[in-house]
């Protein structure tokens, strides 16, 4: 049997005979074998609609965007400001979602315990929850009178809301089940027998973990954080309800758009621009492992 | 000295083999896939738990022992050379878990890449190295943690048939070096025969069948190994030299009683269109079920009282005319059959 596609510059001559069936044009795998099929218009017509809804908002932002003026705006202290805090606060939510949602990760894809289910399922909660809720949440655990955060205040002093840890609590909160979930996912496609040729080297699991399945599973993890830091930069409903809205304190650059949005519309172009910036910038980083 | 009885036990399946293994020994576990020779290996690492048995190891009991507190040195069927080391640091991995220096331990890793004959490739990285590079790396690093019991699985099946004749040589050599005892896993024959001082055949689950490779090879207990060292085999029962099959009886060269194997080679079979003149006394018609080519010979394949492969050469196939489905005379030469105690 024929296996293979035919050679380049035409098709040898037995296949010009109409009455010729051949085995390769009955193979399952021959995708896009057949010719003169259309996309029935059903289909193609959403598909397009969709494709303009989401392509004209970020279009239309490029169209507004107050270009001659955009070099003066960018270097406004406030702008800069709220980029600085922004950047900061996502990338301390990411080191800290790094340093606890790893190992959370491991545990998830290789320790076998009662409830591991409920676990995973509790883990991607405040994937679904609304962001706001999230804020109510963690005000009424670490809030100054919270369940956990009384404690922290009578016995460290430690107050979180409205600072900017709360920003990086707040942020995190949202951003760790990102992380959780695509380095699980990567911990699972990982070749488990890398880890059992550590084992019979005399590896403990803590240096097979350190030395082969990190360095494996590095592309998901690296994944997995841009993945938690860009969720982190954009973070509004949770960060407003428990940290508020200071300027330099705790104002990100999405409640920065927002406030701007009200009295300055311009601002608020320029701040969505600079957002927008840098979700291209991370949507490049991410090229060939979700988006190709 | 080695001492397992290894039990492993799942749903559909039930592993139940002791072996033993003594120093500078090497000892293959031959058999079909399928068979449980790798779940036997795994055990023996610590990978899989055992339901039930033991193992042993000069005295110590194993069987408890976490996979990486087993002085062991495994090589895997596919290598599994980390990817992101390079040969050089796939090699020190094991002395370093061991406690060794860094500087120490890869000094010691590219002493032992130079006696497996890749000095020069220490700073490739597996994915950049041949099947039979990656394969002398993998037992460089299995040998590099000065393991009591060295365990290979399929070694060599990943190879082309030129590396594997080269790279078969090799192991020999390493098998032989090596003090400790090995036990080597394959469903090649000819590795196994190559490479083992005993060989245990394994099906489903079960040892079937223990010995030299000479003895085995002449004495098949089943139908696997029958095949595998390419002998017709059959049980029957014997007076003399008479040996009573199933549909028909032969005699043999020895002179036994009760049950035994008999086994003849296929180029012992001879072929006629009619029936010989002068009939010898194992002559029987048979049915030609298959015709296919075997190295520079041909197999027949017999189907009627008696199954069996007949090799003849080319020029006889096109004497005889032979074709599926047609009848034939088959003969075997008293001498050449060959029984033996079952």
């Amino acid at each position: 049997m024929e296996v293979g596609s035919p050679p380049p510059g035409g098709r040898g001559p037995h296949h010009r005979d109409p009455h010729h069936r051949g085995p390769h044009h009955t193979g399952p795998h021959r995708w896009g074998a057949a010719v003169n099929r259309r996309a029935p218009w059903v289909l193609v017509l959403p598909a397009l609609v969709a494709l303009v809804f989401l392509v004209l908002p970020v279009a239309g932002l490029l169209v507004r965007a107050p270009w001659s003026t955009l070099g003066t705006r960018l270097a406004q202290p406030e702008i800069l400001d709220a980029l600085r805090l922004s950047v900061v606060c996502a990338t301390l939510a990411t080191v800290f979602c790094l340093i606890l949602g790893v190992p959370l990760a491991w545990v998830l894809a290789r320790v076998s315990f009662p409830g591991h289910r409920l676990v995973r399922a509790l883990v991607t909660v405040p994937l679904v929850l609304p962001p706001v809720v999230g804020g109510v949440a963690l005000l009424l655990v670490l809030g100054r009178s919270g369940l956990v955060g009384q404690w922290l205040y009578r016995w460290f002093g430690v107050s979180l809301p409205f600072t900017t840890a709360g920003v990086v609590v707040a942020e995190a909160f949202v951003a760790l089940p990102f992380l959780v979930v695509s380095v699980e996912g990567a911990l699972r496609a990982a070749d488990l027998r890398y880890e059992d040729a550590a084992a019979t080297l005399g590896a403990s699991r803590w240096t097979t973990f350190r030395r082969v399945t990190l360095p494996l599973i590095a592309p998901g993890i690296g994944a997995g954080a841009v993945l938690c830091w860009a969720r982190a930069l954009g973070e509004f409903g949770a960060t407003i309800t428990f940290a508020g809205n200071f300027p330099g304190r705790t104002q990100t650059m999405p409640l920065a758009v927002y406030l701007a949005l009200e009295n300055d519309p311009q601002a608020a172009i320029v701040l969505s621009l600079v957002l927008l910036a840098v979700s291209v910038v991370v949507l490049s980083g991410l090229r060939g492992r979700w988006v190709s | 000295m080695i001492d397992a009885h290894l039990v492993v036990r799942r749903p559909a399946f039930t592993l139940d083999i002791a072996l033993e293994a003594a120093e500078g020994e090497v000892v293959a576990l031959l058999g079909p896939n399928g068979a449980g020779k790798s779940t036997a290996l795994r055990a023996l690492a610590g990978l899989l738990p055992l339901s039930e048995g033991h193992i042993r190891v000069h005295g110590e009991e194993w069987r408890d022992r976490p996979a990486d507190r087993r002085p062991v040195g495994m090589v895997f069927q596919d290598y599994l050379l980390f990817p992101h080391l390079t040969a050089l640091d796939n090699v020190a991995f094991g002395p370093r878990c061991q406690g060794v220096r860094k500087g120490e331990a890869r000094r010691l890793a590219s002493e032992w890449l130079s006696r497996v004959g890749l000095a020069d490739h220490a700073g490739r990285r597996p994915r950049t190295l041949s099947g039979g590079q990656a394969q002398r790396v993998a037992l460089a690093r299995a040998l590099a943690v000065r393991p009591r019991l060295l365990l290979l699985d399929e070694p060599l099946s990943a190879l082309d048939v030129d590396t594997r004749r080269e790279i078969r040589a090799g192991l020999r050599r390493h098998l032989a070096e090596f003090d400790g005892a090995s036990l080597l896993v394959t469903h090649d024959p000819l590795d196994a025969m190559a490479l083992a001082d005993r060989l245990i055949v394994v099906e489903d689950g079960r040892v079937v069948q223990e010995g030299t490779p000479a003895h085995v090879a002449r004495h098949p207990r089943t139908d696997y190994v029958a095949r595998l060292v390419g002998l017709n085999l059959y049980r029957g029962v014997a007076e003399g030299h008479d040996v009573k099959l199933e549909r028909l009886a032969l005699s043999a060269a020895e002179s036994l009683g009760g049950e035994v194997f008999l086994a003849f080679p296929p180029s012992a079979v001879a072929l006629f269109r009619v029936r010989p003149e002068g009939s010898p006394r194992n002559l029987w018609e048979a049915t030609v079920g298959g015709i296919e080519p075997h190295g520079d010979q041909v197999r027949v394949h017999l189907e009627g009282p008696l199954p069996a492969a007949a090799d003849i050469t080319p020029a006889a196939l096109a004497e005889l005319g032979l074709a599926e489905g047609e009848p034939v005379w088959a003969a075997v030469k008293a001498a050449e059959t060959h029984a033996y105690p079952a």
